[in-house]
């Protein structure tokens, strides 16, 4: 019971990380077409900017700032980059953005250096919320699972509110209905481009001292954030929020649970030893390959339901 | 014309920058091939290692060097890929470099001892030596042991016996938890042979491989720990996979004793924080307050000196080692030829800068030196990055307590 409230509750807490990022990927993704690979780069920026911004006036400062400067270099980079490289097509915007991720790591490590920098949790929330079963539930944890939520309410707010979220939502499924009918859909891009980005900031800041900030902290969230955006199905932020749950329950529960393959089939009474054929790969304990697990289900996804789970359009 | 006038001055370019890499010995300099993830999630352990050896080489190159040829080392990204690491060795001993050296990653390790044993058997007179100086899956020297292999840490089969030796008696409820690959799996076995023969009481309550370099959020790991009721964490854990770990044990507020092997490495006090004080102890070849501990003031003053240039703590004492043993064993063989100097390795000793007697043994051509486990603690004298608290040490194991058999078969060159 212990373990399953906790894991639980650490689950929640990566899934809603996992959104902040992913939410913006999708919305950029839906719309534009474009896989963005620098996307968890700006997340990167946006911990590093925190960094900076905290150690000269404060963290409550740097919540702020560092997603508007993420937000203000996305719009950079859509109007100077992506809207000249948009007409070779959708490979040359991937490819646009695959070497903007490698630059933006390339420069972060020659500004910041390859060491992890001391981008710590500020002492106001320094101190655990509550105790669950002996282990603490620090305060800090709480605070993130806040910011998301309210997050995620902001976005659907705009979105369904808002006249420009109407444009926004049209254009995530009928972009170019939505320009015949004489909108600045090169606009809706920036602001949307520019949002994603903010967003990940956003996801940056909270994250980056939630885990630790380094050079190679792009590279390696960026996979599982694609995955999610295909799993939770393109044009639907919703899917895009179950989906992030789900991975985070997916890679926290693997973790917990000692099971392999064998004991599945021993349930139904096919006795695995490692001597059998295969034996090996059978009795394999969950948790050794609980990060593969992410990557097996886009697999899956893709073979049996390519739209993803709540998507609207065909990837 | 002008496009033909500016491609010909390019190719005399080129052609004359190969040719001056064609000899690695012609210019009066010994070139040292240096291979390590450089970039990628274990960027900052290459990246650290690049600078202390730099530190090094000047030094020992203002010592006149070896046979009045200064040191030169010339460095290899191999993005912690065996295959990378290939070819950095092809481009080594293309040009003709004697000796490379590599410390992250067993599994390169292992790829490296047999590739620098097949071309040594098919090039005789262009051969290369393998330096190991961090690698230390205990397999490297026992079943997959080679002559042109010299290893300058020690193994993990020494580390793990000196972390058993550092358990208290009061602790007889431990956690594994290591990365899912060679070296790893070496210390998962190791640490439980260990604890077999020299704590017979000790229980292991949980054992645990994670995939190498891959795992961002420990905390499900950190519940599992607690659950299990273990008193004490031992684990190998390098690179982000231990920062990480550590990090998420300490903001769970996770009551237990963490026995690690490379905590002392750059990240790792940072990753404690003050929080950990006197939580975490760690099996190292050195740390900087052993100086003072020792009364040894010119080796406190020499590591001193790199940390005000640098953002971190001084901590690769045997790669000071390593370089006072090619220095050593190429004035002994008087010829930088790799044959020569392989000979005059084996069964070398020196005094290392901290005034100890290191060996590099005849049959296996591992390293025996002191070993230290030391605990991160506040009032020591010099800090490690900034936190206000260092390393302390708190058991010292000699060499000789060190010196354990090996099943090495060593093919001998005729």
């Amino acid at each position: 019971m212990e373990l399953l409230l906790v894991s639980l509750l650490n689950g929640l807490v990566y899934g809603m990380l996992l959104f902040m990022l992913a939410s913006g990927l999708t919305l950029i993704f839906s719309m534009m077409g474009v896989l963005n690979f620098a996307h968890a780069s700006i997340y990167m920026l946006g911990a590093y900017f925190a960094y900076d911004v905290s150690r000269h006036i404060g963290f409550w400062p740097a919540l702020v700032v560092a997603p508007v400067l993420c937000g203000g270099l996305g719009a950079l980079i859509e109007m100077y980059g992506l809207r000249r490289v948009h007409r070779n097509g959708h490979i040359a915007e991937l490819l646009f953005t695959f070497g903007l991720a490698f630059i933006i790591e390339k420069a972060v490590q020659m500004i910041w250096g390859l060491l992890p920098v001391p981008y710590r949790v500020p002492a106001a929330l320094d101190h655990t919320l509550f105790h669950v079963y002996g282990t603490n539930f620090p305060a800090y944890r709480g605070f993130m699972l806040l910011v998301s939520a309210l997050m995620f309410l902001a976005i659907w707010l705009m979105l369904t509110r808002t006249r420009m979220g109407l444009v926004i939502q049209a254009a995530l499924t009928h972009p170019e209905m939505v320009g015949a009918l004489g909108h600045n859909v090169p606009r809706v891009f920036t602001t949307v481009f520019a949002g994603g980005c903010a967003l990940a900031g956003l996801a940056g800041v909270i994250g980056g001292n939630y885990l630790v900030t380094e050079p190679s902290m792009a590279f390696t969230m960026g996979p599982i954030v694609f995955v999610v955006v295909v799993f939770g199905g393109l044009g639907s932020l919703a899917g895009c929020f179950i989906a992030s749950l789900i991975m985070g329950f997916v890679q926290t529960f693997a973790v917990v649970l000692e099971y392999s393959l064998a004991d599945a089939l021993a349930a139904i009474g096919i006795k695995v030893s490692d001597a059998t054929a295969l034996g090996e790969v059978l009795t394999i304990p969950l948790p050794r390959i609980g990060a593969l697990l992410p990557f097996v289900m886009l697999i899956l996804i893709l073979l049996f339901r390519p739209r993803g789970l709540m998507g609207t359009r065909d990837t | 014309m002008i496009r033909f006038k500016w491609t010909a001055f390019a190719f005399a370019l080129a052609a004359s920058l190969l040719g001056a890499a064609g000899d690695a010995l012609a210019q009066g300099t010994i070139k040292i091939a240096y291979t390590d993830p450089l970039s990628g999630p274990f960027a900052q352990v290459g990246d650290q290692n690049l600078q202390q050896f730099k530190y090094i080489i000047d030094w020992i190159n203002g010592r006149g060097g070896a046979l009045g040829k200064k040191f030169e080392l010339v460095a290899f990204d191999n993005k912690s890929q065996p295959s990378d690491a290939l070819l950095a060795l092809k481009s080594a001993t293309d040009q003709n470099i004697p000796i490379i050296m590599q410390c992250s990653g067993s599994n390169i390790a292992a790829a490296l001892i047999e590739a620098v044993d097949k071309h040594n058997e098919r090039n005789p007179d262009n051969r290369i030596i393998y330096v190991n100086c961090g690698a230390v899956a205990t397999e490297l020297t026992n079943e997959k042991c080679s002559y042109w292999h010299y290893r300058m840490d020690a193994h993990v089969g020494m580390k793990a016996e000196t972390m058993v030796r550092a358990l208290p008696k009061d602790v007889t409820k431990v956690y594994l938890l290591n990365q899912d690959y060679l070296f790893g799996q070496s210390v998962e076995r190791d640490v439980k042979a260990f604890l077999a023969k020299l704590r017979p009481d000790v229980k292991v309550v949980g054992d645990e491989l994670i995939p190498l370099g891959k795992v961002k959020d420990f905390s499900p790991y950190v519940t599992k720990i607690k659950a299990s009721g273990a008193q004490a964490l031992l684990t190998g854990n390098w690179g982000p996979d231990m920062t990480l770990l550590i990090k998420a044990g300490m903001d769970a507020g996770l009551d237990i004793r963490y026995y690690t092997m490379y905590a002392h490495l750059g990240g790792g006090a940072t990753a404690i924080g003050p929080a950990g004080n006197g939580k975490v102890r760690s099996v190292m070849a050195f740390h900087e307050n052993i100086a003072v501990e020792t009364g040894k003031t010119d080796t406190e003053g020499w590591t001193k000196q790199f940390r005000t240039q640098h953002k971190f703590d001084f901590y690769a004492a045997g790669f000071r080692t390593i370089f006072e043993f090619l220095q050593a064993a190429i004035n002994k063989a008087g010829s930088t030829d790799p044959t020569k100097i392989a000979a005059a390795l084996e069964g070398l000793t020196i005094t290392d800068m901290l005034g100890y007697q290191v060996t590099l043994r005849k049959d296996d051509h591992q390293i025996l030196s002191e070993y230290f486990v030391g605990v991160f603690t506040k009032g020591v004298k010099y800090d490690s990055e900034g936190t206000g608290l260092g390393w302390k040490t708190e058991v010292t194991v000699p060499a000789k307590d060190l010196d354990q058999p090996n099943t090495c078969k060593m093919k001998r060159p005729s």
